[in-house]
């Protein structure tokens, strides 16, 4: 079975982000940038299922600028097997990245998709499901198990209130939680391997996909400072503040 | 014969980064949690030492040719300032390793290479430099441990200390006198793999002021036998060669060890000065504190770019004696300094051992003393200078 795993590149988790002065948008001069640490998941899984044995080859896929080739050559030194790179500069929205991925299903025919629940620079969370949507294939989302045994997999899925358990026919999606595993770090002789595996390029044009936004920005601005709390005397003054000044009991 | 072969790599940026960004992940997750309960310890950090092992480090600049890395001077010093951020003592455990992999590479016979390169990249034979004696250090020429030929086998007796995973470690580069009444001294040196076996027994752990962690050990060598096959190049009275002819590298790399801790006091000044408040303000925007800050930073970009001037100068194989001892002075007074700084700025709170600062404090002079005192860094600028701008 062939895993695809997309992976983004986003801001690193570490950086701690500026908002521009014009205010269209965050300032990405000098900043960091890594995978989205809920691919690193997805990446983390899909290797762990091949060296069960249960896949044969791992295709990571970014959609991005030219620089998400260095994204790509982080998945192929933890373990991934070659990398699509598919080229643009600009910002694609989810259901853009759905209508990409679903294009190159077409042409790779995975068995598994396994995807990050959402990339932390927009936290969308939106993906994962289009790509299911439209590619008519069951979807197992917010996993924190898998579980894969007779051509089906169980995905034990992280919900409100608990765990469900779903059972899937494959092909699937899946989009990882960040209890499904710890990503390993790529070791040194593993990153110097990754330079000779493949990498292809491919243009959302040559897909056939518009990526024109459909979403306009209008202002970006920084979340407003968390003013300081208030201490309360008695449970019957916090009861009364609850009640009469903010409103939810 | 011996067959001194330099392979110096390309340096390749984007990999640096690569190689570096998993390098944080792993101190990150592994390493950080840890360091200060194993330092207060002194105790060996061996899940670590096998973490580097999975990671590669134990091959990092060892050619790739004999199953290593070959990694740049360049990368390999950042590699070690990166990790000296977090615990300079880890980089002992394979800086030292690796010059004794180098001694090998640059001086030891095809078939010495063959045989223990292969063994020295995956960390599954680990060791390092012996070439210290209770009297001397700098003096090298000065050492009395003595082999003796008898067959096919050299019979070696003395004693080394402070030596770097003297205890953990199983195989030494070996500095001995073939012949203690040569003329110069230096011709009567040789040098020798010498793994641990009948007649080499380590006698004592040697308790330090810093650098915890690491086994820094006293061997003694009585009646040890070690074949002749093991003599580094196959020839003596090339020890002292073999020796000194790593010295650069092991410069850079003290002096990069430097720039990780000048850098890790800054980084914690920087953001302690921020929280910690003084007359209803942080104390960043107290003056007094920023003209520290502002020395500190401006040594730790000095010393980074003394480091990689060396470092880029060893891998195109100019000469870079005078560099590194720049590099190595410059650096290793910063990290003294900014460690003092950082202690001064956290007040109370540096001098307690809940926090990293009095670890950088005690640290730091290690730098200033090992690879050549930084007094004969002085001088070798100072001679160099002389040399190379004659009138």
């Amino acid at each position: 079975m062939k895993i695809m795993v997309p992976i983004k590149r986003v801001v690193d988790y570490n950086v701690k982000i500026r908002v521009k002065a014009d205010g269209t948008g965050v300032d990405l001069n000098n900043v960091k940038m890594s995978m989205n640490p809920f691919d690193e998941i997805a990446v983390e899984e899909a290797i762990r299922l091949k060296e069960a044995g249960s896949a044969t080859e791992i295709v990571a896929v970014s959609i991005g600028p030219q620089q998400a080739q260095e994204t790509i050559r982080t998945a192929l030194a933890m373990g991934a097997d070659r990398g699509i790179l598919i080229k643009t500069d600009t910002d694609a929205e989810p259901l853009t990245v759905a209508k990409l991925l679903k294009a190159l299903c077409a042409e790779e025919k995975p068995g598994l998709v396994i995807l990050g629940k959402q990339a932390i620079d927009n936290d969308c969370n939106q993906t994962g499901q289009m790509l299911a949507a439209l590619l008519q294939w069951p979807q197992g989302t917010f996993a924190s198990k898998l579980a894969l045994s007779s051509g089906k997999l169980a995905v034990t899925r992280e919900v409100d209130g608990g765990l469900q358990t779903v059972e899937l026919n494959l092909p699937a999606i899946v989009t990882t939680d960040l209890r499904l595993n710890e990503p390993r770090y790529a070791s040194l002789p593993n990153i110097m391997k990754a330079k000779k595996k493949p990498i292809d390029e491919k243009t959302p044009e040559a897909l056939g996909i518009d990526t024109a936004p459909r979403l306009k920005t209008l202002k970006v601005v920084e979340p407003p400072k968390r003013q300081s709390g208030v201490k309360v005397k008695t449970v019957g003054e916090l009861v009364d503040k609850l009640r009469n000044e903010v409103g939810i009991i | 014969m011996s067959t001194a072969v330099d392979t110096r790599p390309v340096h390749d940026e984007a990999e640096d980064e690569q190689i570096l960004d998993a390098i944080r992940k792993w101190l990150e997750r592994d390493v950080k949690p840890h360091v200060l309960e194993l330092e207060h310890k002194d105790e060996y950090p061996q899940k670590m030492v096998e973490q580097m092992m999975e990671l590669g480090l134990f091959g990092a600049s060892i050619s790739a040719d004999y199953g290593g890395l070959g990694l740049s001077a360049t990368t390999y010093a950042k590699i070690v300032t990166t990790i000296s951020e977090v615990w300079m003592s880890l980089t002992g455990i394979f800086n030292s390793h690796l010059i004794m992999a180098a001694a090998v590479q640059r001086f030891g016979t095809e078939e010495q290479k063959r045989k223990w390169l292969p063994k020295f990249a995956t960390g599954e034979i680990r060791g390092g430099l012996a070439l210290t004696e209770p009297d001397c250090g700098t003096d090298l020429q000065a050492i009395r441990t003595r082999a003796v030929r008898q067959g096919d086998h050299y019979v070696i007796n003395g004693t080394k200390t402070w030596i770097s995973n003297g205890i953990k470690g199983s195989c030494y580069a070996l500095l001995v006198k073939t012949d203690p009444e040569a003329q110069p001294r230096h011709k009567g040196m040789s040098m020798f793999l010498a793994p641990k076996g009948p007649g080499f027994r380590v006698s004592r752990k040697l308790e330090k002021l810093g650098y915890k962690g690491i086994d820094s050990a006293e061997l003694i060598f009585e009646d040890y036998k070690v074949p002749a096959e093991n003599l580094i190049g196959g020839v003596e009275g090339r020890g002292f060669h073999n020796a000194v002819g790593g010295l650069e590298l092991g410069r850079i790399n003290v002096a990069a060890r430097g720039v990780g801790i000048a850098n890790a006091a800054l980084k914690e000044s920087v953001a302690y000065s921020q929280i910690r408040k003084t007359m209803g303000k942080p104390i960043c925007q107290h003056q007094a504190i920023q003209l520290k800050l502002g020395d500190m930073a401006t040594r730790c970009e000095a010393a980074r770019l003394l480091v990689e001037q060396a470092a880029r100068a060893y891998d195109k194989g100019e000469r870079c004696d005078m560099e590194a001892g720049m590099a190595k002075l410059f650096a290793s007074e910063a990290a003294v300094e900014n460690s003092m700084e950082a202690m001064r700025i956290h007040g109370g709170y540096g001098y307690s051992k809940e926090f990293n600062i009095e670890r950088y404090y005690r640290d730091a002079p290690l730098m200033c003393i090992g690879e050549g005192t930084n007094e004969m860094q002085r001088i070798i600028i100072a001679r160099q200078l002389v040399e190379r701008n004659p009138v």
